[in-house]
């Protein structure tokens, strides 16, 4: 009997490490990740200096001499994921409510579904349908003599952040205790005045947390943006062609040597702190929702 | 209890089956690794060598020219593929170039474009902006726009330095393959771009240059002057392997001359 039971507290010893190796193993990961970019990352920032990389509004990295200023990057990030924003969060924001609070369970459950399929389309097909009917179609629209823009990849960036906003949108108003919109209708408020006056604010740290993740995904996608925003480094402008933080780490990587590829780990450097900035305020927003 | 015997034993024979991989004897194998532009004519010439010494194994890595030279001089490849002169930088490093084949690069434009032939000059007046209109080409009334690649591509630096238009490039799109460039061409009528001839098909329409239609006839003797050479990057002073060297001897043999030649670019040897 005392057998078994010290048998079973070793399994059990056993598997507990198992879990904490495979938990560490994640965090391993980032951690190596981390180190690896940061230690790659600084020797070129370094070299260029801080001011002259960051606010450099030239980047020529093969030309004699080169220069490798990234100013015009960060601002298409900036711009593009902007825009994307201004673009998706009403659609997916309105999209939640509705799907939430208005559609019949049997429109919700289609509609989910699209909006489940859409999150797992891979985004080179994005890209592909972007560079095939976007690009000659924004072209043609508007009378630019090429349709590769930074319009063409804020375009492309709305359709793709709308399931994270939707989703994230739709669990948090569906977490909106009943008896608060019972009350307000029983008060005599309309249905519509019920979802956008109590439960929308009953769930904005929800909501906020939905857009930031839809910022996140949009200032970390590569291959979408790259195949429609024609990746000339030129200040953004509307239908200008332009280049992201993450198209100028990608489209130079596989040809780059020396000082050029040392300066595209510091592009990914201020990529990745842009991102570690993103989830510190989404974790900022989720922990805000839990005290309420 | 069973069940976690299964799964660690699971464990067991996946990270052995890792390490024996890693550890791999690399005997009977040639690894290149470079240039995608040289993907058809190397993947050919593999093709037939594996086939001719039943037990072989040949590799090809598509990276690019720049990380084909940087696997070469690491050691992680046995040839390098550069669709590039060596620069003096990596010469130094202790890497030696040999011709393998010539590649002619086509100036494509759209089909429904009537320009059909221009001249190196006009070429390089349009890539950096001195003629932005197709009627001071004898086209029509339309806006140049410029496709190009991106920098580092052994495509560009081959188009740049025959046109002589360095860091001089007004490009309207800067794309990541030759394929995109043909794509985005044939999708835009006032368009114009460099790919490799091989690679050119009948979605685009690659224009004459001072009257010279590019061909591999053209390319080889030399009068289509919108040419490149395509090489081999081996280290000096390291031997390779047994089976790496009869590769290269086959490849740059006249036995091979019959193989680069039906991929489409124009044998050097």
């Amino acid at each position: 009997m005392k057998q078994s039971k010290s048998l079973k507290r070793t399994v059990e010893r056993v598997i507990q490490t198992i879990f904490l190796l495979l938990g560490l193993a994640t965090v391993g990961s980032v951690l190596l990740i981390t180190v690896y970019i940061i230690i790659s990352g600084i020797p070129a920032i370094r070299e260029i200096g801080l001011v002259d990389f960051l606010f450099g509004k030239k980047w020529a990295s093969t030309a004699t001499p080169p220069s490798y200023g990234i100013l015009p990057f960060i601002l298409t990030s900036v711009y593009g994921t902007g825009g994307a924003i201004l673009l998706g969060v009403p659609v997916g924001f309105l999209t939640a409510v509705y799907l939430s609070k208005v559609a019949p369970k049997r429109v919700k459950e289609i509609v989910s579904e699209a909006v489940s399929l859409l999150a797992g389309i891979p985004s080179v097909v994005y890209g592909l349908v972007g560079m095939l009917v976007l690009v000659p179609a924004i072209r043609s629209v508007f009378g630019v003599p090429d349709g590769a823009s930074l319009l063409a990849a804020i375009i492309v960036l709305s359709v793709m952040i709308l399931p994270s906003i939707v989703k994230v949108s739709i669990t948090a108003l569906d977490a909106v205790p009943e008896e608060y919109e019972q009350a307000s209708l029983a008060l005599g408020a309309t249905k519509m005045e019920t979802w956008f006056r109590v439960s929308v604010p009953a769930a904005k740290s929800g909501i906020a947390a939905a857009i930031v993740l839809g910022v996140g995904r949009a200032i970390g996608e590569a291959m979408a943006v790259m195949m429609v925003s024609g990746n000339v480094p030129n200040m953004p402008e509307l239908f200008q062609s332009v280049r992201f933080l993450t198209t100028a780490v990608a489209s130079e990587m596989s040809y780059s040597s020396g000082l050029q590829r040392q300066a595209l780990f510091s592009i990914a450097l201020v990529l990745y702190l842009f991102i570690l900035l993103i989830n510190a305020v989404f974790n900022m927003l989720l922990k805000g929702g839990k005290k309420q | 209890m069973k069940k976690i015997m299964y799964v660690m034993l699971i464990m067991v024979l996946v990270t052995g089956g890792l390490f024996a991989q890693g550890t791999k004897e690399s005997g009977g194998m040639v690894s290149t690794d470079g240039s995608t532009s040289m993907e058809k004519v190397i993947g050919a010439l593999g093709e037939q060598f594996m086939a001719d010494n039943p037990g072989v194994t040949f590799t090809y890595n598509p990276t690019g020219s720049g990380s084909g030279i940087t696997a070469v001089s690491e050691g992680r490849c046995d040839i390098g593929l550069s669709s590039r002169a060596l620069k003096d930088a990596e010469k130094a490093q202790g890497l030696k170039e040999t011709v393998l084949a010539y590649d002619g690069i086509a100036i494509i434009v759209n089909n429904d474009n009537p320009v059909s032939n221009l001249s190196l000059d006009q070429i390089a007046k349009m890539y950096t902006g001195q003629i932005t209109n197709w009627k001071e080409v004898g086209g029509k009334d339309a806006p140049i726009v410029l496709i190009g690649r991106e920098a580092g591509s052994g495509t560009r630096d081959g188009f740049e330095s025959i046109t002589n238009t360095k860091d001089k490039n007004k490009y309207r799109q800067e794309l990541t393959s030759t394929g995109d460039v043909i794509a985005t061409v044939g999708r835009n009528t006032d368009a114009i771009g460099y790919a490799s001839l091989a690679s050119v098909k009948a979605t685009v329409k690659a224009v004459t240059v001072g009257g010279v239609v590019p061909s591999e006839k053209t390319v080889k003797d030399g009068s289509y002057v919108v040419q490149r050479p395509f090489m081999l990057v081996t280290k000096t002073g390291t031997p390779l392997s047994a089976t790496a060297q009869k590769f290269f001897d086959y490849i740059t043999s006249a036995k091979a001359s019959s193989i680069i030649s039906a991929s489409g670019v124009v044998s050097a040897n």
